[in-house]
């Protein structure tokens, strides 16, 4: 079988392993054959083997321009995430893919982005971040509004400060619970909006978080004129192959894994208000 | 110098309001400087006032014994911190501190009262937009309840 078949795992080894959070950590990794690593778009995600123990879809959140390492920011909420984030330097893990329909970073181009991030949801549009600040001429406004559950949980704390001092972009976090030391913002994603003029004609959205966030900062961004077709939003599942084959992601006439996991508002605005799809 | 009608009709608050009633806040209105760690206002006091954040940040928060003060929310430029005086009691129900150096203008609410109740219109206007901020500060609060960023897969 060629190392390219989707379904085949190829071996990476550990790099580096940052610890983000109290339950949150990047792992750099790198191809144990020397090939070049597997090419990826900004919002791609890989299906992450951890020997025994099983895999799980991970967003690449490391550089398009870092042609030799793939990196993954790993919350730890399970079997297979705990694993992974106890990997050290010199470990190895298994890489399928990159998988999915990615940010529109192409369309994109000459208009003005908001990107919301919620908890975790910030490493997805890591790439993202990194690709627009490359070309800065080539796009419009950026503005980044992130919201995390308290600062301790806030990820890329020393880059959300340099992005922020990036021309023209604007960056403002905000946390749920703050305590008196705190001198930043207290408040949900959504109350940033009050702070930043969107001109809604020449803007796009990404917007990546758990998905009852994404509902209501989609609904805000309506209310600010914001078209569906400009908001986009990431989705998940639990999956099992990743590539379309098995059905395991389905959501409605989708497979997560195929038609997304980057989707436009108006294809599933119906489908997220639902309940028990 | 500028004139306190232009700072005040600089603030989202009063977007759209017809000049004749701009005239009128102004009336009530007064600028205020607050040093960062000054306390506006503190809870169970009377609400005389209320203001138009034009700079700086403020934190609304929750005192409880033995405990250091939970901050609920920050409000900053161009927002409206209280609204107590609007409604009975006029008793603030929260505490408010400034986080940095503030400059806001103040409006006295007696003054406010006054005039709404002699001109139902104006009161109209005002509550109307104060619900509409009181609406949006609920479901910032309950989505704040709800741990919105703690889901993930199938949530
Ligand atoms: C396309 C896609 C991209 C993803 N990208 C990332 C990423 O970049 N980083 C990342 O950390 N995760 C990401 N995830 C989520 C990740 O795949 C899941 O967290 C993982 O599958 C959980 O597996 P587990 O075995 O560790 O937990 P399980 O043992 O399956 O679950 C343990 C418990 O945690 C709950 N749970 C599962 N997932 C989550 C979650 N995400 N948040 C909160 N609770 C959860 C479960 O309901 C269960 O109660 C992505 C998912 C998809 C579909
Ligand atoms: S995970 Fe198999 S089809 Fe999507």
């Amino acid at each position: 079988m060629s190392p390219d078949d989707p379904m085949l795992p190829v071996a990476y080894r550990v790099e580096k392993v940052t610890k983000e959070t109290r339950d949150t950590f990047t792992l750099v990794t790198r191809r144990v054959d020397r090939a070049p690593r597997h090419a990826f778009e900004p919002g791609q995600f890989s299906m992450l083997y951890v020997c025994a123990v099983g895999e799980l879809p991970i967003s690449i959140s490391g550089d398009t321009a870092d042609k030799q390492n793939l990196t993954y920011t790993v919350r730890s909420v399970g079997q297979v995430t705990n694993q992974l984030v106890s990997l050290g330097v010199g470990d190895t893990l298994g890489v399928r893919g990159p998988f999915g329909v990615p940010w529109p970073v192409e369309e994109a181009r000459g208009k003005d982005v908001v990107v919301v991030a919620g908890g975790i949801g910030l490493a997805p549009l890591r790439p993202v971040l990194y690709h627009i600040l490359r070309r800065r001429e080539e796009y419009g406004r950026l503005v980044l509004l992130y919201g995390a559950r308290s600062p301790q949980d806030q990820l890329f704390r020393k880059e959300l400060t340099q992005w922020s001092q990036a021309p023209e972009s604007r960056v403002l976090t905000t946390v749920d619970y703050g305590g008196v030391n705190w001198h930043g913002h207290v408040g949900v994603v959504t109350t940033m909006f009050r702070y930043v003029r969107l001109r809604p004609e020449r803007t796009i959205a990404m917007v990546c978080g758990p998905e009852i966030m994404m509902r209501f900062v989609a609904r805000e961004l309506e209310t600010r004129g914001v078209e569906r077709s400009q908001i986009r939003v990431s989705m998940e599942r639990n999956m099992k192959c990743g590539c379309g084959f098995c059905g395991h992601c389905q959501y409605g006439p989708d497979f997560i894994c195929k038609d997304g996991p980057v989707f436009s508002y108006d294809r599933i605005q119906s489908r997220m208000e639902a309940y028990e799809i | 110098m500028e004139s306190l009608e232009r700072i005040i009709a600089e603030q989202p608050f009063v977007e759209g309001l017809e000049s004749y009633y701009l005239q009128l806040l102004v009336g009530c209105a007064r600028n205020v400087v607050f040093e960062a760690g000054h306390t506006v206002f503190r809870e169970g006091e009377e609400a005389h006032e209320f203001y138009l954040l034009r700079h700086g940040k403020v934190a609304i928060e929750i005192h409880a014994p033995q405990r250091p003060p939970i901050v609920v929310e920050t409000l900053a430029d161009g927002d409206v911190l209280g609204w107590s005086w609007l409604i009975p009691p006029h008793h603030w129900r929260f505490t408010a501190r400034a986080v940095t150096q503030v400059r806001a203008i103040a409006l006295d609410g007696k003054c406010l009262r006054t005039k709404c109740e002699a001109n139902h219109d104006l009161g109209y206007e005002l509550l109307k937009r104060f619900a509409d901020i009181m609406s949006r500060r609920v479901d910032a609060a309950r989505y704040q309840v709800i741990d919105v960023y703690g889901g993930g897969v199938n949530q």
